[in-house]
């Protein structure tokens, strides 16, 4: 529900990014958006286009890149892979992980004109 | 216009009478930000190329929670917000704890709903100065709101600042508003499995409020189990079972208040 918000600032951002640039249009935005985040890609998605209609990024594409999860193990004192956030590890079963990639919700990079 | 940001976004409601204006100053006791669209506006100004920015998406927001942070350090303000799904009891909670803290505590109020003022209503019905803002169809405070709100309510230095988050126990998870640290309120009657269906928010929050324990002789819900569920997501997170209703509980969390918000006033001394 808070990707419109979300939404906003992406576009807030990029707009902003592309008059520093002395852009006239913002053709594509690319995210990061890790698997264990707050954010969902497909609402993100559906809600850039109405928000960036009637700004420099109208019409840009939204690329979003997935990056995975991993978290530091306590018990097995080592990185493991983590598809769920506060997940157990996958190699111990114990919930012991802390979560150290897969949180980010960033701007990447920007093409503009 | 906002000052600090520049932003046209929020209507200022009379409470008796609403009027629109395209500004922030405070006339009223509310500011509605679901008046309009909200406002992206950036005129247009060439060779397609390549900008790295890797901005945080929330840098925005964090930017203000910063701002709003830097005034609650030097004013002495130990600021909490109040964070859960709608109905866990949040308002009763504070007005207790008001009541409660008359003489011992100075508590003013932000109240986050989507409409009615009616929560600062029934704060402001305890003495407390409390201002109410109405997100429209926003399911969550973000800092930028509580940044203009304390311009108007001008919390006093040396106090202790509640806001009541949006019942969502969700959205308001991913934006810091400046607080000192976020309390998760969970009643009793909402089920023990809630931490780990919506773990970001107790993994958010310093505090678990576990409310309406009167309730407990009447229902199946497991305590232990709903702490251990909470602490399995926050292995941190410090929890009070209390009722608002009883009381019982609330000299805990209020020992916790006093000594937390004497701790900032000695930092801003």
């Amino acid at each position: 529900m808070h990707e419109m918000a979300l939404t906003e600032s992406i576009v807030e951002i990029a707009c902003e990014e592309a008059k520093k640039q002395s852009a006239t249009r913002v053709t594509r935005v690319r995210l990061a958006v890790g698997q264990l985040s707050h954010a969902e890609p497909e609402a993100l998605t559906f809600c850039f286009a109405a928000v960036a209609a009637g700004t420099l990024a109208e019409g840009a594409e939204l690329s979003i890149e997935r990056t995975p999860g991993a978290g530091w193990c306590l018990d097995c004192g080592k990185t493991v892979p983590l598809d769920e956030r506060f997940g157990a590890c996958p190699e111990c079963g114990q919930y012991h992980v802390q979560m150290t990639a897969g949180d980010e919700l960033k701007i990447r990079e920007l093409e503009i004109v | 216009m906002c000052t600090v940001c520049g932003c046209g976004e929020a209507t200022v409601v009379h409470e008796h009478h609403a009027h629109d204006h395209h500004h922030h100053h405070y006339h009223g006791e509310s500011l509605d930000y679901g008046g309009g669209l909200a406002g992206v506006h950036v005129p247009g100004l060439s060779q397609e190329r390549i900008v790295k920015i890797e901005r945080d998406i929330l840098s925005k927001n964090d930017a203000y929670a910063a701002a709003n942070r830097r005034a609650f350090a030097r004013q002495g303000i130990f600021a909490l917000n109040f964070v859960s799904s709608p109905g866990s009891g949040k308002t009763s909670l504070l007005v207790r704890t008001i009541k409660d803290l008359a003489g011992r505590v100075a508590i003013s109020v932000i109240e986050g709903d989507q409409q009615t003022s009616n929560d600062a209503e029934r704060i402001r019905a305890t003495g407390a100065p409390a201002l109410q803002i109405n997100t429209g169809k926003g399911c969550h405070l973000d800092a930028h709101m509580v940044g203009h709100a304390l311009e108007t309510l001008k919390p006093a230095a040396n106090s202790a600042l509640f806001i009541e988050n949006v019942g969502n126990l969700v959205c308001p998870a991913a934006f810091d508003l400046g607080e000192a640290h976020k309390v998760v309120v969970l009643s009793v009657t909402e089920g023990e499995d809630k931490p780990l269906k919506y773990p970001d928010m107790f993994a958010a929050s310093d505090v678990m409020l576990l409310n309406k324990s009167d309730l407990l002789p009447h229902i199946d819900f497991d305590v232990a189990a709903c702490m251990w569920n909470a602490l399995r997501v926050n292995p941190k997170l410090e929890i009070f079972t209390v009722s608002a209703r009883s009381g019982e509980g609330l000299p805990e969390f209020y020992a916790w208040i006093e000594a937390s918000a004497a701790r900032r006033i000695g930092a801003a001394a």
